[in-house]
């Protein structure tokens, strides 16, 4: 699994990335009560805006983390956002992408890194 | 304009804010507790404590919550009489102070020259002396204002004293364990109550709406209060962000957002704060700042009116949300000031002005949310229910 600076966890599933955000990020904001998802077969370029969440404190935008195909979204989150500060690293995953390009993966961070970062 | 402890951003980045902020007698009890801090007016605050935001919210309206609102600003008017003191603090505020009774509190606007709205207050008539509480944000502003222009009245900021808010329907339990006279207390009740062997200026008022009571509490006995309170298994402490979301489905105006200097008392629905005598027509009409256009507005009525929003979605409204009349084309009609998550109403929640002509409840408008017009119906305020003690 690799980290973004923007708090996003990335995990290699076939030829497809899963996209979430992590524990800390999922404290930080607080309680999620609004998911808005990008459509199904959009394609994106890296740093696009492409997920809206909201939480009882701010809005916040997810970043799409490489050029690609939004090839799956996790529509169980726009009814039940609840499940992003329940499971962020697993059932709150937002979306999968299918990368042009898998290269720019190794410029993020690695587990230690991101710990790091964070200051753990 | 306050601080903003709940400003939007970009992307998901957690800065530091390292500025010099001042701290309440509660500051080291806020960290023990492992609460989050924000900066809010100036001072260090809890934004919220490890149960979040949701939990704390709810816990307020089920049982009760503990709040340290010790950053307003208390200030003591004293003179010659009470006559004397209400007659002078009439001259800032359109509301009728000289027949405030005895052990008796009420809600209070300063207004500038133009009508606009400076702050707005609690004052109380504490037998020889009148009790005021102010936004911290205006605090500094407000006691200049007051010190300038109170003929005969001596300003006094008590900087010596914590304010600790116990709210919610067990708020009466916990605190006449303590202390019971507080029981006999009803809404808007002020006494002078001994709790622990502390001196204790206690009203049953809030900002909440639920019942419940506010404490000033000397600033050396506050931390041992605010512990034997949080004993309490009912009890549980509450940060700024679920005081903002109580008394956003309140129907509670915030200052700087809600109401400002470019806003009017009528407009802002707050007509019911400025008694008869005051109004036209009544004994004691008008002789405070923008008396003029304050009472033109009311007896005229408004062009524009604060009003409840519930938008349709889960999308949250917030503050600057421009409305509309139509899901596509024409000019923005007016503006969220206050809007986001209602717990207790388990959706979104907002409060904004619109032109009067559209603000009859039920009347279907669109705020711009990222560039998306999504409906949003105008409802009457509050969105939950008041709990006060009458």
């Amino acid at each position: 699994m690799k980290f973004t600076e923007e708090h996003e966890w990335l995990l290699e599933e076939g030829d497809l990335i899963v996209v979430g955000i992590t524990e800390y990020a999922a404290e930080q904001l607080g309680d999620i009560v609004f998911v808005e998802l990008p459509e199904e077969g959009t394609q994106v370029s890296k740093d696009d805006e492409i997920v809206v969440i909201e939480s009882v404190k701010a809005a916040s935008d997810i970043l799409a983390p490489l050029d690609g195909e939004i090839v799956e979204v996790n529509s169980a989150l726009v009814d039940n956002p609840a499940k992003v500060n329940e499971d962020p690293m697993g059932d709150g995953w937002f979306f999968k992408i299918k990368p042009a390009d898998l290269s720019p993966m190794k410029d993020y961070m690695d587990d230690a890194a991101y710990k790091d970062f964070i200051g753990e | 304009m306050p601080e903003c402890f709940l400003e939007n951003h970009a992307g998901l980045g957690f800065g530091l804010v390292m500025t010099d902020l001042l701290t309440t007698p509660l500051h080291a009890l806020h960290l023990e507790l492992g609460a989050k801090m924000v900066p809010f007016a100036g001072y260090d605050m809890p934004v919220q404590y490890p149960a979040g935001i949701m939990a704390e919210h709810q816990h307020t309206r089920a049982k009760a919550g503990l709040f340290d609102v010790s950053h307003m600003g208390q200030v003591i008017l004293s003179g010659k009489s009470w006559e004397e003191i209400a007659a002078a603090f009439e001259t800032l505020v359109p509301m009728d102070v000289l027949g405030l009774g005895e052990g008796r509190q009420r809600y209070g606007l300063f207004t500038d020259p133009d009508g606009g709205i400076l702050d707005d207050l609690m004052f109380a008539n504490r037998g020889d002396h009148l009790f005021v509480v102010v936004n911290a944000a205006c605090k500094a502003d407000d006691i200049a204002h007051m010190t300038a222009h109170l003929k005969g009245v001596t300003v006094t900021p008590v900087t010596d004293r914590a304010l600790i808010a116990l709210q919610g329907p067990a708020a009466e339990a916990v605190l006449a364990a303590l202390a019971p006279a507080v029981a006999g207390m009803t809404f808007m009740d002020v006494a002078t109550v001994e709790i622990d062997g502390a001196e204790c200026w206690v009203s049953r008022s809030g900002y909440t709406g639920e019942d419940g009571y506010e404490i000033s509490v000397p600033e050396a006995a506050a931390e041992a209060l605010a512990r034997r309170l949080l004993e309490h298994p009912d009890v549980m402490p509450i940060g700024l962000g679920a005081r903002d979301s109580l008394r956003l489905e309140a129907g509670l105006c915030l200052y700087g957002h809600d109401i400002d200097g470019d806003t009017l008392p009528a407009e802002a629905g707050l007509t019911w704060a400025i008694q008869k005598v005051r109004r036209s027509g009544g004994k004691r009409a008008g002789g405070f700042p923008g008396a003029e256009a304050v009472l033109a507005q009311i007896e005229n009525g408004p062009e524009r009116r604060r009003v409840g929003l519930r938008p349709e979605g889960r999308a949250p409204m917030r503050e600057g949300v421009e409305l509309f009349e139509a899901e596509s084309g024409g000019q923005a009609v007016g503006r969220i000031t206050s809007g986001g998550f209602g717990p207790t109403v388990g959706a979104p929640v907002a409060m904004g002005y619109v032109p009067a002509r559209l603000a009859a409840p039920g009347t279907r408008l669109f705020g711009e949310v990222r560039g998306k017009r999504l409906p949003a119906v105008v409802e009457k305020l509050p969105f939950v229910a008041a709990g006060f003690k009458r």
